[in-house]
């Protein structure tokens, strides 16, 4: 589990099936922005178990982490992520 | 996320077979199904979402319960975002020096219920890939320049949660009635691809 604040970083991962997780968001350190709760998790239900959910947050990236030195100036993104795409930054 | 859309007519017949086999078990007669889907779209149009933003606008105790659960604020309104699936409402509030912006990169998750059918470039790969990416940009050629000390968030919908802007309400409204105030109130607005 997370809190508000923490400092995570998303997963390096290219499943074959369904994932929410976006590609330009891989391995990117971001902070817990929200906690969204247990939503429906699509890429369990997508194999099949239709009852799947998992807790899932919305967290901030900084826009120089996603695009580096050309990234616009004062803009961040934030995505709703699920428990097991992210890891604790210390 | 690489998964390939059926074209419209196989989807459309798929629905016909299933609507046919619950019909055939006595499960759902069309009738229901087309009372339902007719009250979803009594309700899902930009002026639902006119309706809570100029709420907001007049009520500070309603604007911080809507910012705090979107979805048990609208309910005071007698609006329901969850009858078809559980989804989570965020409603993200723009400030003089705070701007938000919506999207979804993975596909096109949009708050149909409370702003009806979302127009075709918010479907459009160039706004999916640009909007977080170049969201100045975008916004200019939407007509809405932004000074550099404006923060921008891009909200990504990539879950079941979707988001709704709350625009500033307009300098010079101060006298104007709740009614008057949701005549101002635009779908591109709540998108946050104009301000109003």
């Amino acid at each position: 589990m997370f809190a508000p604040g923490d400092r995570v970083r998303t997963r390096v991962t290219n499943p074959a099936g369904h994932t929410r997780l976006p590609a330009y968001l891989c391995g990117r350190a971001g902070s817990i922005a929200y906690v969204l709760g247990t939503l429906p998790f699509p890429d369990r239900r997508a194999e099949g178990d239709i009852a799947a959910t998992e807790t899932a947050y919305t967290v901030r990236f900084a826009g120089i982490e996603v695009w580096g030195a050309g990234a616009e100036v004062n803009a961040s993104i934030c995505a709703d992520l699920f428990e097991s795409y992210l890891e604790p930054l210390a | 996320m690489s998964h390939v859309h059926e074209g419209s007519a196989g989807a459309s017949n798929r629905v016909k077979a299933l609507v046919a086999e619950f019909e055939a078990a006595g499960i759902l007669t069309e009738r229901q199904l087309d009372d339902a889907v007719e009250s979803f779209l009594a309700q899902a149009q930009p002026a639902t979402g006119a309706r809570i933003v100029a709420r907001a606008w007049v009520d500070p105790g309603f604007r911080a319960r809507l910012l705090d659960d979107g979805n048990a604020a609208i309910e005071e309104l007698g609006i329901d975002l969850t009858h078809w699936a559980p989804v989570k409402l965020r409603v993200v509030a723009n400030e003089a020096r705070r701007h938000n912006l919506i999207v979804c990169t993975l596909c096109s998750c949009y708050p149909i219920a409370l702003l009806g059918p979302s127009p075709s470039w918010y479907k459009s790969d160039a706004y999916r890939a640009r909007a977080v990416r170049d969201p100045r940009g975008v916004l200019a050629e939407f007509g809405t320049s932004l000074p550099d000390d404006v923060t921008i968030t891009v909200w990504d919908s990539t879950a079941e949660a979707r988001y709704l802007v709350l625009p500033q309400r307009p300098h010079g409204t101060g006298k104007a009635s709740e009614a008057e105030l949701r005549a101002l109130v635009t779908r591109n607005g709540m998108i946050g691809t104009a301000l109003v």
